[in-house]
Order: structure tokens, then sequence, then C-alpha cells
């Protein structure tokens, strides 16, 4: 359920990004008020096993789509919430780096809803009160299965709610929903097995790993801060960005309802003075189009005009002069390319002739 | 598998170790950067196809000075995560609206979105590769650190790193203790792999547990970047300000259909 960079729009990826800044500077504190200098390779060990499963694809059957495990379960029961979402937050950051598997810039939103969900929501408010002091292996198990898939769920949830508020799929909201979340229920069971399956192996072979690992996380461990500090965060920055450079544009239900049933809900034309105002203040100073009015403006390349059915006035001289500049752009930038490569190839070829003369 | 990908990630820290005038920049300056290139991406128009063409001329610039190889991005685009074609892909099918090319040509709404996501994924994509290709992870951990980046999240960075290693070692010891035993069985059945799983676990616990303390003796301290002491030179000010300089001339000004015009 990685989000990439090219789904997340500067609001949300941005939002996003703050929260879990915010939710990382608290989990980091958090950590090192209880030091113990035992976690730390435990949490470098548990990162790299998670970082590994997520990398291991298995196939969801009667889907037809795949999914990998997101371990965020079991490294909260094995080093507690805090240590947890950090541990999350540097294997999605890795993945992010390396493997290009969600953004750089959507690092926000994956690191909220692969970690926050289960380390912050589920695990203090589900796992622990279901799974109780010594519980049985039975026990063990369907807590670990139920919180797995409700973490999941949330995750996934979050998702569809950030990628249709950032508004570069024209998935439905319904068709989205329905995609996302019975795959991740799915892959919630599977999740919760294996890391009961762990959680059993550990409590056999290294009992002492669980003891002190979440001990002296049990009191703070269902904190409400992070869950009202994310939110807070999250809905100030969103619902505020959104309503500044959104506000020529429906939300996501609205939107895709529009998409359904068109001409239903077109945007009635405001002209009174305040919004007059306010469009043209927004005009000079709105450098995203996407969420402002610059949007209904022609645009100079390619002109979309979804509000009249029909034929448009089209000037076709500026979509080919569009065209045109494009491959020429592309060309440009392949030819610095090459440029620049021919380039350093003589400066290093010239560079030990020079210091041997 | 898991072999291959850090295999991949070894060749990216390696080719990131190479003296090119990019890797030469302070890591601080090639995050800043990259950054406020993935947000000039993000904020375009969900239909901009040709505005955004103008950042392949930085990227390209990047990959040759950076001496990067074209084929790393090729190939990591060919397996990164197909997530965002996934979902990109139903555009053309929700977005059915007209798009005119010219008077003659048009495609759904859809189909231009569609490409625009593609479009997207691969700067964004090449923008983080050329990160870490001009950079080197551990670079990228002390500036995280030096620019505010909590102690215990690059710690964790660095060790995650670290340790995957460790991990692979560890589960290749193991498959070729299996491969000995069972000659006929290149694989291991089921049952036997999950045994194989926990011991994998249990040991690189062991493991790790005994390299951190073998750290400790050595005086870590649990901070990092205390042998690379950079400063943020006029060089590295200047990459900043040129490059988004020319991020927000390329928001700014369509430079395409202006060049189309001109030549026109």
């Amino acid at each position: 359920m990685h989000m990439s960079d090219a789904l997340v729009s500067p609001v949300v990826g941005g939002a996003l990004w703050l929260t879990m800044a915010v939710l990382v500077r608290h989990a980091a504190r958090a950590n090192e008020q209880q030091p113990d200098s035992r976690r730390v390779p435990l949490m470098g060990v548990l990162g790299a096993f998670v970082f590994a499963a997520q990398m291991i694809n298995f196939s969801i059957p009667g889907t037809g789509s795949s999914g990998h495990l997101a371990g965020a379960l079991m490294l909260s029961v094995l080093l507690g919430p805090h240590a947890a979402f950090l541990v999350m937050a540097s294997v999605v950051t890795v993945q992010a780096l390396f493997f290009a598997d969600g953004g750089l810039f959507a690092l926000g939103a994956n690191i909220i809803n692969l970690g926050f969900f289960t380390c912050y929501v589920a695990y203090p408010w589900l796992y622990r009160p279901l799974v109780g002091p010594n519980p049985s292996a039975r026990r063990l198990v369907w807590s670990s299965v139920l919180t797995s898939v409700v973490g999941l769920e949330l995750g996934a949830l979050a998702v569809v709610v950030e990628t249709l508020l950032s508004g570069l799929s024209a998935l439905p909201f319904g068709t989205f929903t329905l995609f996302m979340l019975p795959v991740h229920a799915a892959i919630g069971v599977v999740e919760g097995l294996v890391t009961a399956a762990v959680l059993l192996l550990i409590r056999r072979a290294r009992p002492e790993l669980l003891a002190t690992a979440a001990a002296p996380f049990s009191r703070p461990a269902r904190s409400v801060a992070p869950v009202l500090v994310a939110l807070a965060v999250s809905a100030l920055l969103i619902g505020g960005g959104l309503s500044w450079f959104a506000s020529a544009r429906p939300d996501g239900l609205e939107w895709s309802l529009e998409r359904s049933s068109p001409g239903q809900l077109e945007p009635q034309p405001r002209t009174d003075a305040l919004h007059l105002l306010l469009a043209r203040v927004q005009h000079a100073t709105s450098w995203l189009p996407d969420y402002s009015l610059k949007r209904s403006e022609p645009d100079a390349t390619m002109q979309i005009n979804r509000a009249q059915p029909g034929w448009p006035a089209v000037d076709a001289g500026t979509s080919l002069s569009g065209v045109v500049g494009a491959i020429m752009t592309l060309l440009m930038a392949l030819g610095l390319g090459l440029a620049l490569k021919a380039w350093r190839a003589r400066s290093t070829v010239n560079k030990p002739e020079a210091g041997t003369s | 598998m898991l072999e291959r990908s850090l295999a991949q990630l070894v060749s990216l820290d390696d080719v990131a170790r190479r003296d090119t005038p990019l890797s030469r920049l302070d890591a601080r300056a090639k995050v800043l950067v990259t950054l406020a290139f993935l947000v000039t991406v993000a904020s375009f128009d969900a239909h901009a196809l040709v505005q955004p063409l103008p950042l392949f001329l930085l990227l390209a610039a990047g990959m040759a000075l950076g001496e990067v190889p074209v084929k790393i991005l090729l190939m990591r685009l060919l397996v990164a995560s197909p997530f965002a074609l996934l979902i990109g892909i139903w555009n053309p099918l929700f977005d059915r609206a007209p798009y005119f090319l010219t008077d003659a040509w048009v495609i759904s709404s859809g189909w231009i979105s569609f490409l625009s996501i593609v479009l997207r994924f691969v700067l964004a994509l090449g923008a983080v590769l050329l990160l870490m290709a001009t950079t080197g992870f551990d670079a990228i951990c002390v500036a995280l650190r030096r620019m505010g980046a909590p102690r215990a999240l690059v710690t964790q960075l660095w060790l995650l790193f670290r340790y995957s290693f460790l991990l692979v070692q560890q589960a290749g010891n193991l498959l070729r203790a299996h491969a000995l035993r069972a000659p006929g069985h290149p694989r291991p059945r089921l049952r036997i792999a999950r045994s194989l799983l926990g011991e994998l676990l249990l040991r690189s616990v062991g493991r790790a547990e005994r390299v951190h303390a073998a750290m400790l003796c050595r005086g870590f301290s649990g901070e990092l970047g205390r042998t690379t002491p950079r400063r943020f030179r006029l060089y590295d000010g200047l990459f900043v300000l040129g490059s988004s300089a020319f991020l927000l001339l390329v928001r700014a000004v369509d430079l395409p259909a202006w060049l189309g015009r001109s030549v026109l």
C-alpha cells in the first residue's frame, strides 16, 4: 500500500510530511526517555527483518492481486509503539530511497499509513486490551489477526482518502475502497498469523526479549497524545491547504459524483465582490493551479473543458506548438546529457595526463 | 530474490562512492534540491504533460555530471512499485471527457492524466535515484541528522542498512546448510522453511546484539557523522540557488510551449 509521489498533491503530501515529522520527534523523545541499550540492536535487526519481509510479495487468492507484510504489529509488541513507529519510519525511508517503493515526497503519507495506524491506534487500543497478561497461544493468535486486520484496514482507508484528496487519480471513492479493503483484510489475516507465529517462537526461545522490550511501555503505551497530534496537525494542514488552494474544486466525493453524472453538480459562477477579490488574490499568489482558479484559464499547451460538453474552442496552433516544444525540450535534455557526459569523459581522461606532466 | 535486492542496494551505494562534481556537493544541498524537485513535480496540474518536461534537463545534467549509468534508472523504472500505474490506469476508464490535441485528434482526458502520472513517476524516481547514486547512504544519514532529524531515527536508519547485510549473510548460511543436507530439494519445504525463518530471526537477533556490544566496546556513542564534518560552502549554496531558480522558472513559465511558439 505504498503511495507513490506520482499520486500525491503538494497539499496532502506536505501536510502528511509535517505530521510525520511531529510524530517521529514525539516517538524519538519518548524512546530516549526510556534508554535501554538492548533495544538499539533489536530495533536495527527487526527493522532489517521487516524490510526483507516487505520485499516478499505473496499472491492473495481470489483477488488476482499480491501483497506483502507490514510488520508494524510485531514491532509494536516486541519494542513498544514508539520504537516500533521509528523502525517503520526507517524501513519506509530506506525503501523510498533505494527501491523507489513509495516516494520521498509521499514518505509522510506512507509512514503514517503503514506505521501510525498499527503502532498508535490498533496496538494500544485493541491488541493490548484483547491479549491481556500472559495470554494463551490461541488468544495471542486471534488477537494478532484482529489487530493486524484493523490496523491495515485503517491504513488502506487512509490511502484511499489521501489519493482522492490529492485528486490525481480518477478512481471513484467506492470503487477504490472496494478494491483496497478486501485485499488488505486478506493481507491482515496473513500478517496476524505470521506475527503470532513469531511472537510464540520468541516467547518460547527468548522470553526475556518480550519482557524487557515491551514492559517499560506498558504505561505510556495507550497515550492519546500521538493520535490527537496526528489528527490535529494533518486535519489543520490539509483542511487549511485545500480550502485555500482548492476552492474551485469539489471535494473527492462530490467530484466522483460529478464524474459519474456530469452536469448535475456544475459549479455556479460566483460573481459577488468578495469572491472576485479572493479569486484575484488567489490567482496572483497561487502557483499550484491544480487547486486554484487558474485551472479555468486557457492553458498554454492543452486545454480541457469538462464543464462544457461538445466542442470547446481549441486553438490547434497552441497544441501543435506544445507538441513541438515538448519534442525539442526532450531532445535538448538528451543533448545536454550527452554533451556533459562527453565533457566529463574528456576531463577525466585529461586529468591523469595533467598530473603526470 | 533478497540477495538480488541487496546487491542493487550495494551497487547504488558503490556508484555513490565515485568522485564526481555532484558527489563533491554537501549532502544537505542535494537533499534540499531533491525535495524541491519533488514538490515541483507534484505541484503541476493533473493533466500537465508538456510543462514539466524541462525538468528532464536537470535530471540529464545530474545524471551526466554524477556519472550515473542510465541503465540503473531504466532497471529501477521496470522493477519499481507498480502502485502508481495500477491506480493511474483507471483514469482513462473513469475520466472520459474529450481532450483535444488538435481539431482532428481527440483523446479522453483520462489518458492525458494517466500519462501525466507516468511522467511524474519517472521524474520522481529519477530524482531520488540521482540523490542516492551521487550521495551514498551514510552521507544522507549524516545530512538528515544535521538538518534536525532525531538521533534515534538516524541511528535506526543506519543500523537497519547495516543489519540488512548481516541478515542476508545469515540467510545465505542457513540456505547453504539446507542445500548440503537436502541436495534433492533446492527450495526448503514449507514446514522446514518455517523453522528456518524462526532460526534466522533468533540467530540474527543474537548476532546483532553481539555486534552492537562490540561497537559499544569500541566507543560507539550512538551518534553518527563525527567522522565527516563538512561545511556548507559557497559551491553548495550556488547549487541550491541555481537549481531552485530553474525549478521556479519551469513551474512559472511553460517553457516548451514558448519554445514551440518561437520556432513555428
